[in-house]
């Protein structure tokens, strides 16, 4: 899976240091269009070096709430406040805070020179200053040769880099980006995805970006919030969301996840114990929130977790006989190349994914179609889910 | 059928060839051939016969020589008479001057005007632009008409200042150079927010915020955004105007005073009051050069947008 954080463990975490101020600090904001509710009552704290993902699907309200901390929106209701100082009636041209376009907004009429010089000639730079920071911006980006180019005559990729050298060059203190690899190809967006963490450590600067896609958060944010219906269903380090979601939302937005409904049977401490019709079997679940016995929930497996085995797995499990343990039947194998994914389907109709490495090479696989196999997981592979 | 498409495709001539020649030949027909004809009137000499000029050929026969001669007559003292005579140079002079003028005005009134409607609701936009299209569904000249109404002396305009105080007695607005500008401003209007309005509303809205988002304040950005990015329509409205007003006849004629002198009008009194059809055609030609010229700038500019693409 893709959700490797590629931050590093010893980074600093500020949002649970409680001396930390919070740099943006969204309060409560709402944002109405007529009858249309963008985004409701949310409440944010972003802190200084973040690189913060706003995470959700079209319409989900992120890119009003990114435009109104820009200030191309004024909230409806609440306040924002950027360093402490409330935003309400500031216009973007007197915010400290740069925008990269997901559509890129380079000035056509301009070079890419005169694009990224145009903010610097607002604030009237010396003309020498100019030319060295733009020159530096370019070298930062890599297109110190594409100075005297049209936007017209770069790619995709070249252009992308120009509006981040744009958004830059002014040295922001917060950078707002709006789906900055959405218009870019596979693999120049998983290049240009570690190049965009590289020069925010670089400089410094608190990112917050705007993305559709939740493996482009996971790979570069220190912290994700996922966006529903102009709320926010959670937010969390990449590794949080994907692990421990705390809803069913969350947890079918973010990769693939199988969803079994049952009820608790009984609940130990921090141990819950879920009878599922649908799964077959009960299922223990380690370290999972509380929920009274007799309550309906959802336990969610991710499709990694799961143990695929042509015999029962031999030994203890140390779950108990009959627990988080089904049998099923191999109804489609799709071949990634490094992973595969079993769909297999539990004598109750259910179908559930799992995937598994290609450990061996794929004509010496033991497992094919119709196969009947055993699943398998160990108590702290589920998640409980009350809503 | 089929026989026609293979002899018509045989000769090149079809699909494509035929939509192409027909527009073409008309214009060989009716406008480059009727200009090859004033262009050889424009040498020749005011007679008075049917019709009121010298024929350029003549077969001379000599008999006493025994030889004859095709004599090709090629009269220049038209043109030398243009170049010479003060009245020609004030007219074209003046053409040119009313020309700019109300092309001025027209970009002026019609670049707000087209900023406007590009910027209004899309579901505005529409009736917006019908609005600005109207007027051509009336009869110029009914308009034309209208505009003496409003401009004379007891007309509407003149009424209204003095009704409210500002003039005591009648204001004479009409048969004055400004009577001219306010009505050919009127009529040319159109043609300057049609493609002002393509251009500012092809323009990309994002564009703007970018701009303010780097610090540039809103006016600052229409300065360095919005403008250059609008020239390309700046340029077609303002050709579209200055073009056909150099050779405008009509308005001057009916709202200018007696001493508005425009080509236009020493066109029409060369060709039937004096019935100077050789002069008349000098003029007519020399016309056409003042006007190549910006032609020929519209053209390069359209074509260096060409090559820069987009």
């Amino acid at each position: 899976m893709a959700g490797q954080p590629i931050r590093k463990p010893t980074r600093l975490e500020p949002w649970q240091d409680p001396g930390q101020a919070p740099y943006v600090r969204i309060e409560k904001v709402t944002k109405t269009f007529g009858d249309f509710v963008a985004v409701d009552e949310v409440s944010l704290s972003i802190y200084r070096n973040e690189f913060f993902a706003l995470l959700g699907g079209s319409g989900s309200g992120k890119t009003t709430l990114l435009r109104m901390l820009a200030g191309f929106e004024q909230p409806t209701e609440g306040k924002i406040f950027i360093d402490g100082v409330d935003m309400a009636g500031i216009p973007p041209y007197e915010r400290p805070v740069n925008m990269m376009f997901q559509s890129y907004a380079l000035f056509p009429h301009m070079t890419v020179e005169q694009n990224v010089a145009f903010g610097l000639r607002q604030d009237g730079v010396a003309k020498a200053e100019i030319r060295d920071r733009v020159e530096e911006m370019l070298g930062l980006v890599q297109l110190a040769a594409f100075g005297k180019r049209r936007p017209h005559q770069l790619s995709g990729g070249q252009r992308q880099r120009v509006a981040l050298a744009r958004s830059l060059v002014k040295r922001p203190k917060l950078l707002l980006l709006d789906e900055p690899l959405g218009a870019l190809d596979k693999k120049l967006r998983e290049r240009t995805q570690f190049e965009l963490v590289n020069i925010q450590e670089k400089l410094g600067i608190t990112f917050i970006v705007v993305t559709h896609d939740q493996e482009e958060a996971m790979t570069m944010s220190s912290r994700i919030a996922v966006m529903n219906h102009g709320v926010i269903a959670q937010v969390g380090t990449p590794t949080e969301i994907y692990e421990y979601p705390h809803t069913r939302f969350v947890a079918e937005f973010i990769g693939s996840i199988n969803m079994f409904d049952g009820r608790v049977v009984e609940a130990n401490g921090d141990q819950v114990l879920v009878a599922s019709e649908e799964a077959g079997c009960e299922l223990l679940i380690a370290h999972a929130t509380p929920a009274p016995a007799g309550s309906p929930v959802s336990v969610a497996i991710r499709p990694e977790k799961i143990l695929l085995s042509k015999e029962p797995p031999a030994g203890e499990t140390g779950v108990g006989e009959g627990r988080n343990r089904t049998t099923g039947i191999v109804r489609e194998i799709a071949y990634l190349g490094d992973v595969s994914i079993y769909l297999v389907q539990l004598p109750t109709g259910k179908t559930v994914r799992v995937t598994a490495p290609n450990v061996t090479r794929r004509t010496e696989m033991p497992i094919t179609w119709e196969d009947e196999v055993t699943l398998s997981w160990r108590p702290f592979a589920g998640v409980v889910l009350t809503q | 059928m089929t026989a026609l498409v293979s002899l018509l495709s045989r000769v090149g001539l079809w699909g494509r060839g035929v939509v192409v020649a027909i527009p073409y030949l008309w214009l060989l027909l009716f406008f480059l051939v009727p200009f090859l004809i004033v262009f050889g009137i424009s040498f020749a000499e005011s007679i008075i016969a049917q019709p009121p000029y010298s024929s350029l050929v003549e077969w001379q026969v000599d008999p006493d020589a025994d030889t004859s001669k095709l004599q090709i007559l090629l009269n220049i003292t038209n043109y030398f008479r243009l170049a010479g005579d003060d009245l020609y140079i004030l007219a074209y002079l003046n053409s040119v001057k009313i020309a700019l003028v109300t092309t001025l005005l027209c970009l002026l009134v019609g670049y707000p005007m087209a900023y406007a409607i590009a910027k209004a609701d899309p579901a505005r936009r529409g009736p917006l632009m019908m609005l600005v299209i109207l007027p051509f569904w009336t009869s110029f000249l009914i308009r034309i008409y209208a505009w003496i109404g409003i401009l004379k002396g007891n007309g509407v305009i003149s009424n209204l200042l003095e009704w409210a105080g500002i003039t005591s007695g009648p204001v004479e607005i009409l048969y004055s150079d400004w009577a001219v500008y306010i009505g050919m401003t009127y009529c040319y209007l159109p043609f300057m927010v049609l493609p002002l309005y393509s251009t500012l509303e092809k323009m990309d809205p994002t564009l703007l915020e970018a701009a303010a988002d780097l610090g540039s304040r809103p006016f600052k950005s229409f300065l360095s955004i919005t403008l250059p990015l609008s020239l390309p329509g700046i340029v077609a409205g303002s050709l579209l105007v200055f073009i056909p007003a150099v050779g405008e006849f009509v308005t001057p004629e009916l709202l200018g005073g007696p001493d508005t002198l425009m080509i236009g009008r020493v066109l029409w009194n060369e060709f039937f009051s004096n019935r100077d059809w050789p002069v008349a055609s000098a003029v007519a030609i020399a016309l056409l050069l003042v006007l190549v010229v910006p032609i020929m700038i519209f053209q390069h500019i359209q074509g260096k947008q060409a090559e820069a693409g987009k």
